[in-house]
Order: C-alpha cells, then sequence, then structure tokens
C-alpha cells in the first residue's frame, strides 16, 4: 500500500472503537497500523522486546501505545489512546478506548470527537451486554455511523447463517434507541485478515465492502454547509496600531471577531444576530491570514468583522439573523460522571464549560439515571458516581446560548468543572430547554 | 460542498487550541527551539492572531550546545514574524549552581533544560507553555492531552489527566501552577511535511541534505565538524565525512543524522514516506530507557 503523499485528494476520518476485553481490537487496529505502514521497524521492534521479556506468546501490539510505565507494569490501558493512520484515499484518527473499569468514560470521550465508531462483537458469543452498552454510548454521544465488526469468523467456520443472527439481533436491539445510527455490518478475522484491508475467499456469501474500503469512502455526516451558521467568538483581534498593512489597510479601527465555525456558513453582507446582547448587524469582512475571504466553510477558523459597535467578546456567539439559537438560564441535560473521589447530587454547583463561555452551575434536580446495561431509566437514586449516565436539570447563573445536542455537537455541549479541584467532572449533552417564565411555547422537548 | 483536506482540519484545530490558550490564560509563551515542530507552531500562531502581532513571546530554553544554523534561523525567524523572543540559558544554570553538568563522553544537557525551563517559567511567571509536541511521536506523547496540566513543582501526572470532551478545552488551574499545551497533537510527522510543502515555509539548512563530518556511536550518526561533541582518542580515526540530513534538530549532543541525499522538500516527503524508522529514532535522549520520555516529562520536560 503507498503512503498518502498528495494531502490536497484527502480527507479526515476519525473514529473510535469499541469492544470487550478478548474480542481482538489490538489485533484489529495493529493490522490497520501494520497494513498500512504506519507501524515502524524500530517500533515494532521494542514492542516485540518488550513483549518477549513480559513472556507475552505473541506480540503485544497494545505495547505501541500502552507507553505508560503503570500501563505496562499492569498490562492494562488506562486511558484513551489517538492513533494515525493513512491511505492514498484518507487520514484517520483512531480514538482506541479501553474496554475495563473506566470504560464508560473513555468511551464517551473517545466517542465526543468520533464521526465513526467501530463496534466488535465476537462472532462465538453473538450480541452481548457489552454491544448493547457501547451502541447505547455511540448512539447517545450521536455518532452517526457504526461499522458492526463481527470478528473471529474464523471460529466459526465463517459460517453465513451464524453471521446473519448476529446481524438480525443486532438490529432488533438499535431499533430500540432514540437515535439510530447508519450500521454496516462486516464479517471479518482480524487475526488472518479476512475483510479489514481486502475481501476474504473465506467469505463468498458477503458482497459488502472490506473494512478499510469502508472506512475510506464512508460519507460522514459532521458539520455541513447546510447547518445553521454557529460561530463562537474566542478571542477578540484587535491589534491596536496605525500599521497599513497590505491586505487590510490602516489597521486602527480593526476589531475582528477570532473563531472556528461550528456549522453552516457566513457570507459577507450576511445579517447577523451576535449574543449575548442580541443585536443585529451585518457581516463585513471575513479574513484569515491568507487575505479576504467572501464566504465561510465549515470547521475552519477566522477572524470576523461587522459593521457596528456591537458588544461582544469571548463567550459571544454569532449567528444568522433568522436562524437564532436558543437562550435560557436553565434547561436538562443526559451527562456522565468521571469522578471517582465525588459524586453529583442536587444542590452540587459546578462552573460550566460550554463553547467558549465559562458560567457558575448548580443542578436543580435529577430526573433519572440509565442503567446502560438493560438501557432502562430509574429514579432509585439521585446521586451520580464514577461512570454513571443520567438526565439533570441545571440552572446557569447567566443564559447560555445553545442547541440541543441532536442538532448540533458543538453549540449541544458542555462539560462540569469542580469548583475546588478544577477537574473536569461530566460531560453533558443538552436534551431540553426549560426558558422563562410567560413564553407558552417554551418548555417544548426538542 | 467538498469536505475540507486533513490539511486544512488540523491547521483550523492548532489555530483553534493557540486561540484558547491566549485566551484562557494571563501569560503564555511559545516554545520555540527551531525544530521544523515549534516552527510550524509559531507559523500557525501568527496566521491565529493576523493581523496583530503574537500575544505572547517565543521562548526558547538554549543548552549553549546549538548548531549553529539552527541560532542563525532562530534569530531571523523571529523578525520575520514579528515576535519577541525570551532566551533561558542552561550555562546560567550551571554557573549558578542549579544543576550540574553531566559527565562522561556521552553527557548531554537535554536533561538538565528542566531545570531551565522551569525556573524560566517561573521567574516570567508563564502560566502556559506552548509546544510541538506530537501524539505519534512517542508512547508517552500518545497520551498527552491538548491542555496538561501541572502541578506547582512542574509536574505531570498521566495517571490523572482532564479528559477532553468535543472541542471544549480547561484550562482552570489554582495559582502556581501552569499547563502546557500542544496545538499540533493530532499532526504526524508526515502532516507537518506536507504542511511545510503547502505553506513553503523555509527551514533551517541542516533538514536538507548536506555534507558533515559524522562520529558513529551506538548506532547513532553524531555530528564531529562543530566540536558540540567531546571525541574519544579511539573515535577520532573513524570520523567520517558523509552525506546526511538531519530529522529531528534539537540539542546538538543527542540529535542524530541520517543518510540521505533529501535535498528539497518534496524528496523529504517522499523520504519520510519509505521510511522505516520513527523520528525519534535518531534521538538519543530517549533511547535511555523505555520510559524515558515518561519520566522526563513528569519532571517537567517538555
Amino acid at each position: 500500500m503507498d503512503v498518502l503523499v498528495n494531502p490536497t485528494e484527502s480527507s479526515l476520518l476519525r473514529f473510535t472503537t469499541a469492544g470487550s476485553v478478548d474480542d481482538g481490537k489490538s489485533t484489529l487496529i495493529g493490522r490497520l497500523l501494520y497494513d498500512s505502514k504506519s507501524i515502524f521497524e524500530d517500533q515494532l521492534l521494542a514492542v516485540e522486546e518488550s513483549s518477549k521479556r513480559r513472556g507475552d506468546a505473541h506480540v503485544n501490539l497494545a505495547l505501541l501505545t500502552d507507553g505508560l510505565r503503570a500501563e505496562r507494569e499492569q498490562g492494562i490501558t488506562i486511558d484513551v489512546a489517538y492513533r494515525y493512520f493513512a491511505t492514498p484515499k484518507r487520514k484517520f484518527i483512531i480514538a482506541d478506548t479501553p474496554g475495563h473499569i473506566q470504560y464508560t468514560r473513555n468511551m464517551v470521550t473517545g466517542a465526543s470527537t468520533a464521526d465513526l465508531a467501530i463496534i466488535l462483537i465476537d462472532a462465538r458469543l453473538g450480541v452481548i451486554e457489552q454491544t448493547m452498552r457501547h451502541t447505547y454510548l455511540a448512539s447517545l454521544l450521536r455518532i452517526g455511523h457504526i461499522v458492526l465488526a463481527v470478528n473471529k469468523m474464523d471460529l466459526v467456520d465463517f459460517d453465513e447463517a451464524v453471521y446473519n443472527k448476529i446481524v438480525a439481533d443486532f438490529q432488533a436491539f438499535a431499533k430500540g434507541l432514540d437515535q439510530l445510527p447508519q450500521v454496516t455490518p462486516i464479517p471479518m478475522s482480524a487475526l488472518n485478515g479476512d475483510n479489514v484491508v481486502d475481501k476474504s475467499e473465506s467469505t463468498p456469501w458477503y458482497t459488502g465492502p472490506s473494512l478499510l474500503q469502508h472506512l475510506e469512502t464512508v460519507q460522514v455526516h459532521s458539520e455541513t454547509a447546510a447547518d445553521e451558521a454557529r460561530f463562537a467568538v474566542q478571542w477578540v483581534i484587535r491589534p491596536i496600531s496605525d500599521r497599513e498593512d497590505a491586505k487590510l489597510g490602516n489597521l486602527h479601527d480593526y476589531r475582528g471577531f477570532a473563531g472556528r465555525m461550528a456549522s453552516g456558513t457566513f457570507r459577507v453582507g450576511d445579517d447577523v444576530l451576535v449574543y449575548p446582547s442580541e443585536m443585529k448587524s451585518k457581516i463585513t469582512g471575513i479574513h484569515t491570514y491568507e487575505g479576504p475571504q467572501q464566504e465561510t466553510t465549515p470547521q475552519l477558523s477566522y477572524s470576523i468583522t461587522v459593521a457596528d459597535e456591537i458588544d461582544t467578546s469571548r463567550g459571544g456567539m454569532i449567528v444568522k439573523a433568522n436562524e437564532p439559537t436558543q437562550t435560557s438560564h436553565e434547561f436538562d441535560a443526559m451527562i456522565c460522571w468521571f469522578a471517582d473521589k465525588k459524586t453529583l447530587k442536587p444542590r452540587s454547583r459546578f462552573h460550566l464549560r460550554h463553547t467558549t463561555n465559562d458560567v457558575r452551575a448548580v443542578v436543580t434536580d435529577v430526573l433519572y439515571k440509565v442503567n446502560i446495561s438493560t438501557l432502562e431509566k430509574t429514579t432509585a437514586s439521585k446521586e451520580f458516581s464514577l461512570n454513571d449516565i443520567g438526565c439533570i436539570r441545571i440552572r446557569c447563573a447567566a443564559p447560555i446560548f445553545f442547541d440541543p445536542y441532536g442538532k448540533n455537537r458543538t453549540t449541544g455541549s458542555f462539560v462540569l468543572v469542580d469548583e475546588q479541584t478544577n477537574n473536569t467532572v461530566a460531560a453533558g449533552m443538552i436534551t431540553k430547554s426549560l426558558v422563562d417564565a410567560g413564553d407558552e411555547d417554551a418548555e417544548v422537548a426538542i | 460542498m467538498s469536505a475540507i483536506t486533513h490539511l486544512q482540519f488540523l491547521e483550523s484545530e492548532a489555530i483553534y487550541i493557540l486561540r484558547e490558550t491566549a485566551a484562557q490564560f494571563q501569560k503564555p509563551a511559545l516554545l520555540f527551539s527551531g525544530g521544523k515542530d515549534s516552527i510550524v507552531m509559531a507559523w500557525l500562531a501568527r496566521k491565529a492572531f493576523y493581523p496583530s502581532k503574537l500575544p505572547f513571546p517565543l521562548l526558547h530554553v538554549d543548552t549553549g550546545h546549538n548548531f549553529p544554523e539552527a541560532m542563525e534561523y532562530r534569530d531571523w525567524f523571529v523578525q520575520e514574524i514579528g515576535a519577541t523572543l525570551t532566551v533561558g540559558l542552561v550555562q546560567k544554570s550551571i554557573d549558578d549552581g542549579r544543576v550540574q553538568e553531566e559527565k562522561g563522553h556521552n553527557a548531554s544537557r537535554n536533561k538538565l533544560q528542566t531545570v531551565t525551563l522551569l525556573d524560566t517559567i517561573e521567574e516570567n511567571q508563564f502560566d502556559a507553555c506552548l509546544g510541538g509536541g506530537r501524539r505519534d511521536e512517542e508512547k508517552a506523547r500518545a497520551k498527552e492531552r491538548f491542555f496538561s496540566h501541572r502541578d506547582e513543582f512542574g509536574q505531570w501526572d498521566p495517571k490523572n489527566q482532564r479528559p477532553e470532551l468535543w472541542n471544549i478545552f480547561n484550562g482552570r488551574k489554582h495559582f502556581g501552577e501552569h499547563f502546557r499545551v500542544f496545538p499540533l497533537s493530532n499532526w504526524t510527522e508526515m502532516d507537518i511535511w506536507q504542511y511545510i510543502r503547502q505553506e513553503n515555509i523555509p527551514l533551517p539548512s541542516l533538514y536538507f541534505s548536506h555534507q558533515r563530518k559524522i562520529i558513529e556511536r551506538h548506532g547513532q550518526l553524531l555530528d564531529a565538524s562543530t566540536g558540540i561533541i567531546p571525541l574519544l582518542d579511539e573515535e577520532k580515526p573513524k570520523v567520517k565525512e558523509m552525506t546526511i540530513r538531519f530529522r529531528t534538530v534539537g540539542d546538538a549532543t543527542c540529535t542524530g543524522a541520517v543518510e540521505s541525499t533529501a535535498s528539497t522538500i518534496d524528496e523529504i516527503v517522499a523520504e519520510v514516506a519509505a521510511a522505516r524508522q520513527t523520528e525519534r529514532g535518531t534521538r538519543a535522549d530517549d533511547k535511555r530507557s523505555e520510559t524515558a520520555m515518561e519520566d522526563r516529562k513528569k519532571e517537567g520536560y517538555f
């Protein structure tokens, strides 16, 4: 396989892998990395030597990224590991999440930036509780694409009936989820390489793509130009100088709002609404170092100038005049709790970080927790401990400008920061707004 | 509309991180070594704050064991992008008795840099240092965060890192603590070279093929022309004139060369694509033990 040389033709796919301990996840990733020549000789040699010294029966590819002393000593992966590989068609970032106790926290972290999740199933075991847990988390985080990797097909004689039953079982389960991702099942043997990079001769009954073919060509819905325009202000660029810039002229009055286009598109001349003041204005300039632009592209960074002296700075947001966000002090959100020494309960206080905003917040109620093995909602306890998932109501000291997470992953997500330790203790996804009294349309499910 | 390229994504992500750093901290600095990663990072910083100047200085921790070409380049580059430069001298840390020079012919000041770096951070009250580290570089770096918390002793606690979700970066800290920030976390060596090619970024001549006097030591090709590395008597007859280039540029005592005739960016991209060794395979500092990088990082290394 040639290594990618021409960057202009290559896009990026971010995916996460989920599986339980012995389902062959390391083997699968190792094969993708090895076959795309992303593992180097000195790395492989070092891993072979370590494996031998540890008395492992085979080369333990997990040692490639389990670089921390504690991980190597205990033979476990502590943390999300990011791995990189490229083919001539695409560049890939894998968020590889370990499958033990810290699992939920790690998978939620890895999934938050992923466009696709590979969920591994051992063909001998079929759909198990772990599979459902992984699928639920992928769906909760709104990953639009799932690859159901039915692995170890060699151990069931590449039997089509076994494969079909697993796929049917999985689809029956997935129907119960709120958000149905697009599912692509692939029969494979990671150990032997069947249907990983190349199509296998052992599965003549399977007509779909190999895993790599699928990863190289799948069209993921990440933020597109057709979505509503969302631009959170990170920083205000004010040169405070009478310098003449070659492209921008005199800089004396330059005041650009610096940020990254979360979704949608602005054009010069667009009427915009600027939070928090909710004043209307017009876009007069879209700038990058390369010079003035006519329009923006989702995910790229810009400095935007507007016609009027508008009061906004870090934490503010620019949107199109006819596409406002929701604004509210109080809302409901699904959260995943990350702290092992503290719990969350009603009246707990935090710093809430949302887009570039940072506000004080208090939990006003715990609505329910989710048993992620059965997907049942429970109200038995109002206290969250490590890896718990559930729905809370939260009130902020100042209104925030947001969309529900199901509509926009950037403007619908937040984290909670502990006031004493400053640690990030929860990930949140806004589900529903509770708007100030008097607004009849306010409390609607979104 | 077509999707953006991976280089556009990486550029925008790095600019986002650079702006977050300027916004979330009182007094950041950008660690600048004259190596390609810190050059790319500073290049991106110029883009992030254009048309303003950089809102933070470049900080060079100078071991005194520099290739002259890297120093020339540093001074030219700082001028070119209109930045200010702060220098922390390892020699000063030695003179002040803060650190002791390693003994023997393998001595390196690489490890001593940590003390100079932490002292410089404290003297200048920097609360965030931007570094050019990448996750693909080394296994301890693979678990590094974009915003990496350091306690008041400058230490990294890899087992107790803050989870990073979506595009939300938590730079909250207590007085006396600081952060290391890595805007190039998601870049690979190949991405760096492709970006240098795309942007036409000038580099120190050390990265391109040239003739140099070289001594081979422990499988590494080390510089024998500047006199920075003391040679043993029995090594002196073994010094050879070779056609080499450097894949990384750092302290001269631990930066190994590779035999190469690649004298243009295109040739280097082709060479990197075909390479079967990681770039840090040429770094003596990583060869000291299996977890050498983690151990140095815990103490406050870059």
